[in-house]
């Protein structure tokens, strides 16, 4: 606990330090901080639709944070989250075709959840595997597994279960029985009661990590392979299992999307989040429930990007990226301090 | 205890926010003139073609008509209605989407505020409220496509396309028939740059699959990509062969290397709605602009004089003439997807 203290407090210096040196940026390009921090703020909270959209954007970034946070325990750096996503998201936009004649609202969005998580965990198991019978870096698969997965969803979109009717890049949308409803209170932002059930994920693969079998495997296999395969735990089950729920989590981003926002496959709906959960899951320095803020944070910042270029004259849409930069550089600098300190000791 | 720590996270990072906010005053909105609100899309203002044509033509009315402009780049597809949003609770007198993205954001926004004036290009919204322009990009690609035929000794030619989209797919229809009504016989090499957004930001792809055509023996390619035809440019320069640049007029780029440009007038769209709606003539519904209204076009320019000679200009000419009199039918993509 006192660990988790530690780190957490050190995760805020980081959000400090990278914001405050963003915020230097700001002054020099001419623009008044406390101006870009009111725009940031009033662009995710300033009305019910506003937050809507920034837990429109927040909500993948849990997912994907964990895609990366629980290989990450396993001692696995899970890059794939992105083509994950995307094979779970046509997963998504799939159940709406093979299940047209489903007519029960819980069991077509429980379809094509199960379908969303399949595709993206089977995807992410690939990978699992390859690294626990072959040997190959995870790293370099999953890397690969995302250019598979891209070329794989543009074949499916554009001539597989193409919109006959439209001119885009886009599946045939779902019957409107697979559709999930926002909240009315966010007045027209695709959110409803989907960012509580994904919360809940969260804190459930929290609680699972450190009170089961399973999950003690896991980080023991993660903390020190040796000594797990002494004690007789197999790292390759462990790692097979956990790249299949961190591809599952990620693939559920297609239910955010294709189930609650467009109602069908578009390419090119990512904004980039699954490379965005690798920072998330970073800033969370590893601690399963400190994804919901660190999402919460790349959530607003997202947001936020679009109404700089709206609301200041000096200052565009990149500001955004650049304080997402300089947390992540702010965080990454006090794991160098740390271990200097531990040094000397 | 893991719980009161996150507690603190959220109690100190609202309250310093909520502090800032209270500290700063409001924003202060002039309101005499007419104002125009300008969406692009992620490749942005810099991206040399499509919605640098865009930024161009709004540019022009500020300068011209007089009228107060905003320019707003999407961070991503999803941000689109938002940014609109935020245009029309901001009482903008008309707002400009740019591409085919942002139809679906465009028709709801269209819904939320029946009494906002909309342009949107690149797609047909059908609603009250919008003005939608479409061009006729597979008559311009024809007119390139023929001009390329006559600077092709070898009679290989290539065509680049950014994504793999039904748009793109309308380029290279529309060029492949032109290419064709020169030299029957001719060899066209395609690629497409991929498959997700990248495509249109990836100059060094574009300038490896563009060597790769000209060691092939193409003569001239025609590139269809974005930001990303600036790698094919340079490879034209560095095979001493020759390009054809789209959407903006992009012979300035490498002078004596690019053949021409397919041009789409999107800056001429822009600024003729801004116009329209000035002089209080703004119509909504669908605008097909093409060869006979001068949409698209290709290029000429002090860059490219030496390039197109004058028997070259005549025969494109005649060709121009066929086409809007319906005698040349130039094959459409989109039509030939409806058939099946």
């Amino acid at each position: 606990m006192k660990y988790l203290l530690r780190s957490s407090l050190k995760s805020i210096a980081g959000v400090f330090l990278g914001l405050s040196l963003g915020l230097v940026v700001c002054y020099f390009a001419g623009e008044s901080p406390l101006k870009v921090l009111k725009v940031l703020f009033q662009s995710s909270f300033g009305s019910g639709y506003d937050f809507g959209m920034t837990l429109f954007y927040t909500a993948p970034l849990l997912l994907t944070g964990l895609a990366v946070a629980i290989p990450f325990r396993a001692g696995l750096f899970n890059i794939g989250g992105e083509g994950q996503l995307l094979v779970g998201a046509l997963g998504a936009a799939a159940a709406g075709v093979i299940g047209k004649d489903i007519h029960s609202p819980i069991v077509a969005i429980l379809f094509a959840t199960a379908l969303a998580f399949l595709a993206g965990g089977i995807w992410g198991a690939i990978p699992g595997f390859l690294k626990a019978k072959r040997g190959s870096h995870e790293v370099i698969t999953t890397i690969m597994m995302n250019f598979i997965a891209a070329g794989m969803t543009s074949y499916f979109t554009l001539y597989v279960i193409k919109d006959p009717d439209s001119s885009q890049a886009e599946t045939i949308p779902l019957p409107a029985i697979f559709h999930l409803k926002p909240f009315a209170i966010f007045n027209g932002a695709p959110m409803g009661e989907l960012i509580f059930v994904l919360i809940a994920i969260v804190v459930i693969i929290h609680y699972w990590l450190w009170n089961s079998v399973r999950g003690f495997e896991l980080k023991a296999v993660g903390e020190n392979e040796v000594a797990a395969e002494t004690y007789g735990i197999s790292k390759q089950k462990s790692w097979i299992f956990a790249m299949f729920l961190a591809g599952g989590l990620a693939g559920l981003v297609g239910v955010v999307e294709v189930l609650g926002n467009a109602h069908r496959f578009k390419l090119g709906f990512s904004a980039d989040y699954g490379f965005v959960g690798i920072a998330v899951a970073l800033l969370a320095r590893g601690n399963i429930l400190g994804i919901i803020p660190s999402a919460l944070l790349f959530g607003i910042l997202q947001k936020g990007s679009g109404s700089l270029d709206l609301e200041t004259e000096k200052v565009t849409r990149d500001l955004a990226y650049i304080i997402q930069g300089l947390i992540i550089l702010g965080v990454a600098a006090e794991g160098l301090y740390e271990r200097k300190r531990v040094k000397r000791v | 205890m893991v719980k009161i720590k996150d507690m603190n996270i959220f109690k100190y990072t609202s309250l310093l926010l909520l502090s800032f906010y209270l500290s700063s005053s409001s924003l202060n909105l002039a309101h005499a003139e007419i104002k125009v609100g300008l969406v692009l899309e992620k490749s942005g203002k810099d991206d040399k073609s499509f919605n640098a044509s865009a930024y161009k033509g709004l540019k022009k009315a500020e300068k011209e008509l007089g009228v107060t402009t905003k320019t707003v780049e999407a961070p991503d597809n999803s941000a689109y209605e938002s940014l609109q949003r935020a245009f029309a609770e901001k009482k903008f007198d008309l707002i400009v989407a740019i591409g085919f993205h942002q139809l679906e954001a465009v028709q709801k926004n269209a819904d939320r505020f029946p009494d906002q004036k909309f342009l949107l290009v690149d797609e047909d919204a059908k609603k009250p409220n919008v003005r939608s322009v479409l061009f006729e990009e597979h008559e311009g690609s024809y007119l390139v496509g023929a001009l390329a035929a006559l600077h092709s000794p070898s009679g290989k030619i290539g065509f680049i396309g950014g994504m793999d989209v039904p748009l793109i797919r309308r380029f290279q229809m529309g060029y492949e028939a032109g290419v064709k009504k020169i030299n029957p016989k001719a060899e066209i090499f395609v690629n497409y740059l991929g498959v997700t957004g990248e495509a249109w930001n990836n100059p060094p792809k574009a300038k490896e699959q563009a060597l790769d055509q000209y060691h092939r023996g193409a003569d001239v390619i025609f590139v269809a990509a974005g930001n990303s035809g600036l790698g094919v440019f340079d490879a034209a320069e560095a095979q001493k062969k020759l390009a054809i640049g789209v959407d903006s007029n992009q012979n300035w780029l490498k002078p004596g290397y690019v053949l021409t440009s397919m041009l789409k007038h999107v800056d001429e769209s822009v600024f003729d709605s801004i116009k329209l709606l000035k002089e209080g003539k703004f119509t909504t519904g669908l605008t097909r602009l093409g060869l006979k209204s001068k949409g698209v076009d290709y290029a000429m320019d002090e860059n490219n004089a030496k390039l197109v000679t004058a028997s070259d200009q005549k025969k494109l000419a005649e060709i121009k003439t066929d086409i809007i009199a319906g005698k040349i039918k130039v094959p459409d993509y989109y039509l030939s997807q409806k058939k099946k």
